[in-house]
């Protein structure tokens, strides 16, 4: 026994819709979530994420026991919170004596497991400890700036998925115009090491020059700290393909049949089928009715038509 | 200012991203304030690079301030979710199809021929109601005592239901090749029926509570030291239900106690006596518990006789 069920309000059907897949996707958002135990410096850095990607992130602040990314059974909670919070990457922060301070960084496709990418968080400096001209501070969801160097983020296949995901993390939402007023924010990921990677959020300062391109000009207001690699899980090759495909960039439709000349201006083209006499269905008029009668209401129609405008006018 | 060298810089700027591959960083670093003092400056340098090709787009003024196109992303990143599924064609579309007909826009508004007047199709006063034609000519092939208006009240339900069906079948073939629309979820409301056709009896909220304490029962204590689930009410009074007397008469109260015994024992000795009590019953009930007495204990309590133990002088050859 099947039951058809749709949503009984609009704002549910919207949501619905939202969550659809579709050709052009929304932004990713992220969840963050910590294991059984959180120290104190990892605590802060996944409440630090959480309010760099305030309007597109979701923090569960109770400890999930049974979450364990990279053992085949200890994804499903992951998945399940993926599937009901439309969330497709997740920081995932745990504490233990053999990994400490460790955060992973996961990425889904189709609410199942994509990439997993573990890293250890050293040298950790808050947001709070910098400070800074308030009046340069970031505004929330403003799109940022994201600086990679280092030659390790090409040589070194877990820096390169590394570079992806925090790309991915970092990027927000795909828009096509962008207000120049509204760039403040970078975030810099400098390869020190082939094992260590160096992440910094800082603010922009557009100073005068000479020309329409301001001189730019950051200053560190945000949480530093040093990525150090752990484990890593590349995806198959076959999902990989299947996530990266995409629809055929569709080129910019050519108005056909429409040309501008300067002597009589915008011309077109118009094409009239074949009128085939015989096969067309004629519309059913009125059978009872007739021609005398057809022709005589539509001329009482004409004149209530033109008494209806004269009383428009009069009014 | 200005960059000596033409470090090549991979630039997305549909992403405002940037990657410099050609950076070397110092194996042994100095301190941790130059280290980040470079890293800075070299992040400086690239945002510089984007924002270079940034302000020299083509930027229309707003009243928030100048917006400019931005290119599409280079890099490619995985998708969140999968393409979107070609719908396959529903059972109409492929008559139609086969058939070669094709789909004609209906207007909103009809001519009505009963009352020339052009009424709308559907809706409040429209054209062909079905609940206000007054009269149906009999036909020849109609029953007598058929009521033609509940008839034709029948026939349109079956065919709306004939409808509906179509429908959950269209979506289930949709559901299995992966395109169910986003806005339509197929739930299963009942186990597939398999034996009777009755269906499956609804447990009320109280028996589902009694069920609980029914199981509790078997266990060996009497389910005392269960743990209870979260919410799950403590059993209501179990075992012999006792109303015990109050040994003392309250004040100004009837003994009852007293008032026990006497009603039974008026009863007994009323004229009537004979009727009430089963005199039959009464002796054989007094007899076997003479009988039992007599016997000794229950059999239970008796020493069992041990049968290997062979009798003392016992006289096999009779």
């Amino acid at each position: 026994m099947m039951e058809i069920r749709t949503p009984k309000t609009h704002k549910a059907k919207r949501v619905l819709e939202k969550r659809a897949p579709k050709l052009v996707e929304n932004g990713k958002k992220t969840l963050i979530l910590h294991g059984t135990k959180t120290s104190a410096t990892l605590s802060a850095v996944l409440m630090e994420l959480y309010r760099l990607k305030k309007g597109g992130a979701i923090k569960y602040s109770r400890r999930n026991e049974n979450i364990r990314p990279f053992e085949s059974g200890g994804e499903t909670s992951l998945e399940f919170f993926s599937l009901k919070t439309d969330c497709s990457i997740f920081a995932y922060g745990s504490h233990t004596k053999k990994r400490p301070d460790n955060l992973v960084l996961g990425r889904m496709y189709d609410h199942h497991v994509y990439d997993l990418i573990e890293v250890g968080i050293e040298n950790f400096k808050s947001l709070l400890s910098f400070s800074y001209d308030k009046k340069i501070a970031p505004h929330e969801g403003s799109k940022p700036f994201i600086c990679f160097t280092g030659e390790g983020f090409e040589n070194v296949p877990e820096l390169k998925q590394l570079k992806e995901v925090l790309t991915d993390l970092f990027r927000g939402e795909v828009v096509d115009n962008l207000n120049l007023t509204g760039l403040d924010r970078a975030y810099i990921c400098s390869a020190i090491s082939p094992t260590k990677v160096f992440l910094t959020h800082c603010a922009i300062k557009l100073k005068k020059s000479g020309t329409i391109v301001p001189r730019i000009e950051l200053v560190e207001v945000g949480p530093s700290m040093d990525l150090v690699i752990r484990r890593n899980r590349l995806p198959n090759e076959g999902l990989r393909k299947e996530a990266m495909k995409s629809s055929k960039d569709k080129p910019k439709k050519k108005l056909k049949n429409v040309d501008q000349d300067d002597v009589l201006g915008k011309r077109g083209r118009i094409y009239i089928p074949e009128q085939e006499v015989g096969k067309n269905p004629l519309p059913d008029k009125s059978k009872g009715v007739k021609r005398e009668r057809r022709e005589g209401k539509l001329k009482k129609n004409k004149e209530e038509g033109s008494a209806s405008k004269k009383q428009k006018e009069s009014e | 200012m200005d960059m000596e060298t033409d470090q090549i810089h991979q630039i997305d700027v549909g992403n405002l991203l940037a990657f410099n591959p050609s950076h070397r960083f110092p194996s042994a670093p100095s301190s941790r304030e130059e280290l980040v003092k470079e890293c800075v400056t070299e992040g400086t340098k690239l945002v510089q690079a984007i924002a270079d090709t940034l302000f020299n787009f083509p930027s229309t003024e707003t009243s928030d301030g100048p917006l400019v196109q931005l290119p599409r992303p280079t890099t490619k990143l995985p998708r969140e979710k999968h393409l979107p599924r070609p719908k396959p064609p529903t059972k109409w579309e492929e008559f139609a199809l086969k058939k070669g007909i094709q789909k004609r826009k209906k207007d909103k508004i009809v001519y009505d021929e009963n009352t020339d007047q052009f009424k709308r199709r559907h809706g409040y006063d429209r054209v062909n109601d079905d609940n206000d034609i007054p009269i149906i000519e009999a036909k020849a092939s109609d029953e007598p005592g058929e009521d033609p208006f509940a008839k034709r009240l029948d026939d349109k339900k079956k065919r709306v239901g004939k409808q509906e069906k179509n429908r959950l079948q269209n979506l289930k073939t949709a559901a299995k090749a992966g395109a169910l629309p986003s806005h339509v979820q197929l739930a299963v409301t009942a186990l597939p029926i398999s034996g009777t056709k009755t269906q499956p009896q609804k447990i009320g909220k109280d028996a589902l509570g009694d069920v609980a304490g029914l199981a509790a029962t078997s266990t060996a204590s009497g389910g005392k030291f269960d743990k209870k689930l979260p919410g799950e009410k403590p059993p209501k009074k179990q075992g012999k239900h006792h109303k015990y007397l109050p040994v003392l008469p309250h004040r100004g109260k009837v003994d009852e106690e007293k008032e026990q015994t006497n009603k039974v024992l008026s009863k007994l000795l009323s004229k009537h006596s004979h009727e009430i009590l089963n005199v039959g019953k009464a002796i054989n009930m007094y007899n076997d518990k003479k009988e039992k007495k007599k016997s000794g204990r229950s059999d239970k309590l008796k020493a069992k006789k041990d049968i290997t133990k062979k009798k003392p002088y016992a006289n096999k050859a009779q």
